[in-house]
């Protein structure tokens, strides 16, 4: 039996008046990864950014109901947002390096903290680029701009930065869309090493992705959870009509 | 046949396009051309660093002229500087996206347009009269710092515009406060074109004439303003004084020097611009 990590309780949520998420209901497990499928448009972002509450920055939004991390309620706690995004990071659907060096970017999270100690830095940036599977590519380069590495690099180098302060849960935001097969299959091979010692939630439109890679799978249509079950089960016994239609493509 | 218009349309409006901007060209080389040839003949060790003299003017120089325009030029950097980056920062990063915050926006653009004679009636009704600075050098510094305000802050604006979106996300993301992201992605990435755009304003008001005429610029001083509360000479008047009032029978030599050396500060301060911008150009790659 495995530990719950994040559980989402009756979460709705609201752009000004348009509701974009109904009723949610849905457990994430520990060192498992998860994830999130649905035509376009349906949420998946929205929910994802929930979770850290990267949606605190748009104007107007508005959520309803209880996400619980570990016990402790995401959205009661005011002023806990910088704590809870440490704990919970995450990476983009476009790689957003800083410009920066690589080394920079990776240690810019322990810079934010104030972390002073040099050592210990170049420590967790190397650790961290090897986690990411990076390490190797560009040890003799650090200092070169983070824009000078491919697509792939620069997402896998996002991944690195996020793990240097050391995240329990990792979200991931279709990570690979902008990426070829190569350097998606790379960052499929590290998310699931990683995932012995990270709790991992991946919002994906491509379903071979999260049949490859995930240990759990959710299906969201219009901000509604239709299904969530083990991949397996999901991909190959749909419960729902609306999951067999989709996957079976007769949907988007 | 369709493409064949349409390449001639096109051909049409280059050559628009090509006249217009030699006619400017040329105008512009033109201009330079005559005041280099007819103020050159002036520009000598005595004329840039001796004292005005007002009976003979082949005697005296500019000197308190430059140092006036040079002293007005850091004033009205101290005060508009800061004030316009700080307030940018603040349009930009903090004031939620209403109506109210709109309206100050658009407010501060058309600041931007409104004529500098008007700042200069401004400058002498609350500067120089209410707050009593008199005619002086600070009086002037805050008028044109005024003036100066808008535009930094619409050229700031913009400067923090151009740093995307998905940085501040990245750094937000990773824990930092948005007072932490402003400082490290933000300042960093956009500061830069917010001096680029400072200095071309403060180059603006180096050459205004009208408002500092009625808030603190005298045609003759044989001695540099000691303090914040003295009169001074500026390039801009002291040349347009030359022009139009002077009888000497060299005063037209000595105005086209006076604008001689205007134009080579005006352009040494924009230069200083590009070379900022060229450097900050090539390391900026998204
Ligand atoms: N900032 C926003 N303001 C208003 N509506 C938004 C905003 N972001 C997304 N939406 C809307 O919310 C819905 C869900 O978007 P999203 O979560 O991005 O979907 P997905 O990631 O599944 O494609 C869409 O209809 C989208 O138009
Ligand atoms: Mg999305």
């Amino acid at each position: 039996m495995v530990d719950t990590k994040i559980k989402i309780r009756d979460l709705d949520f609201f752009y000004g008046k348009k509701q974009i998420l109904f009723n949610v209901d849905l457990d994430f497990y520990s060192n498992q990864i998860t994830s999130l499928i649905g035509p376009s448009g349906c949420g998946k972002s929205t929910l994802l950014r929930c979770l850290n509450r990267m949606n605190d920055i748009i104007p107007g939004i508005k959520v309803n109901g209880n996400i619980l991390y570990n016990k402790f309620n995401l959205y009661k706690e005011e002023n806990s947002v910088v704590e809870i995004r440490k704990k919970i990071g995450m990476v983009f659907q476009k790689p957003n390096p800083f410009p920066m060096s690589i080394f920079n970017n990776v240690s810019y999270g322990l810079r934010v903290q104030g972390e002073k100690d040099k050592e210990k830095i170049k420590k967790i940036v190397r650790e961290s680029l090897e986690k990411a599977d990076l390490y190797d590519e560009v040890k003799n380069r650090l200092n070169s701009s983070a824009f000078s590495l491919s697509g792939g690099q620069q997402q896998r180098l996002c991944i690195a930065r996020a793990l240097a302060i050391n995240p329990d849960v990792i979200l991931l935001d279709e990570p690979c869309s902008a990426l070829d097969p190569i350097a998606t299959a790379k960052i499929e091979e590290l998310l699931k090493k990683i995932k012995k010692e990270h709790t991992i939630i991946i919002v994906t439109h491509n379903m071979h992705q999260a049949k490859r890679i995930s240990d759990y799978t959710c299906y969201l249509l219009d901000g509604k959870i239709i299904e969530f079950s083990e991949t397996n089960e999901l991909f190959n016994n749909p419960k729902n009509k609306l999951t067999k239609d989709y996957i079976n493509g007769v949907f988007g | 046949m369709v493409k064949m218009d349409e390449q001639k349309k096109e051909k049409i409006y280059f050559t628009i396009f090509k006249i217009a901007t030699f006619f400017s060209v040329v105008l512009l080389g033109f201009i330079l051309i005559y005041i280099f040839v007819k103020g050159v003949s002036v520009i000598n060790l005595n004329f840039l660093t001796s004292m005005w003299n007002h009976q003979d003017i082949t005697k005296g120089g500019i000197f308190p002229a430059i140092i006036g325009t040079l002293f007005l030029a850091v004033g009205v950097s101290i005060f508009s500087i800061p004030i316009g980056i700080s307030t940018a920062i603040y349009l930009n990063e903090f004031a939620k996206d209403n109506l109210f915050n709109r309206l100050i926006k658009l407010s501060i653009r058309n600041l931007a347009g409104v004529p500098s004679i008007v700042y200069g009636l401004f400058g002498l009704a609350f500067f120089v009269l209410l707050l009593k600075f008199g005619t002086s050098l600070l009086a002037a510094s805050l008028t044109l710092g005024c003036m100066t305000l808008p535009w930094i802050i619409t050229t700031s604006e913009e400067a923090l515009k151009s740093v995307p979106n998905s940085f501040r996300e990245a750094s937000l993301a990773l824990g930092a406060t948005k007072i932490e992201t402003i400082k490290m992605i933000v300042l960093p990435n956009s500061l830069g074109g917010m001096l680029t755009g400072s200095i071309l304003g403060i180059s603006r008001a180096m050459g205004e004439t009208a408002p500092i005429i009625m808030v603190g610029a005298t045609f003759f001083m044989n001695y540099l303003p000691k303090s914040a509360f003295d009169k001074f000479m500026a390039l801009p008047y002291h040349l347009f004084i030359l022009a139009t009032q002077h009888s000497s029978p060299y005063s037209r030599e000595y105005a086209l020097g006076t604008a001689l050396v205007l134009i080579f500060l005006v352009f040494s301060l924009n230069l200083g611009m590009f070379v900022i911008r060229y450097k900050l150009r090539s390391k900026k790659e998204w």
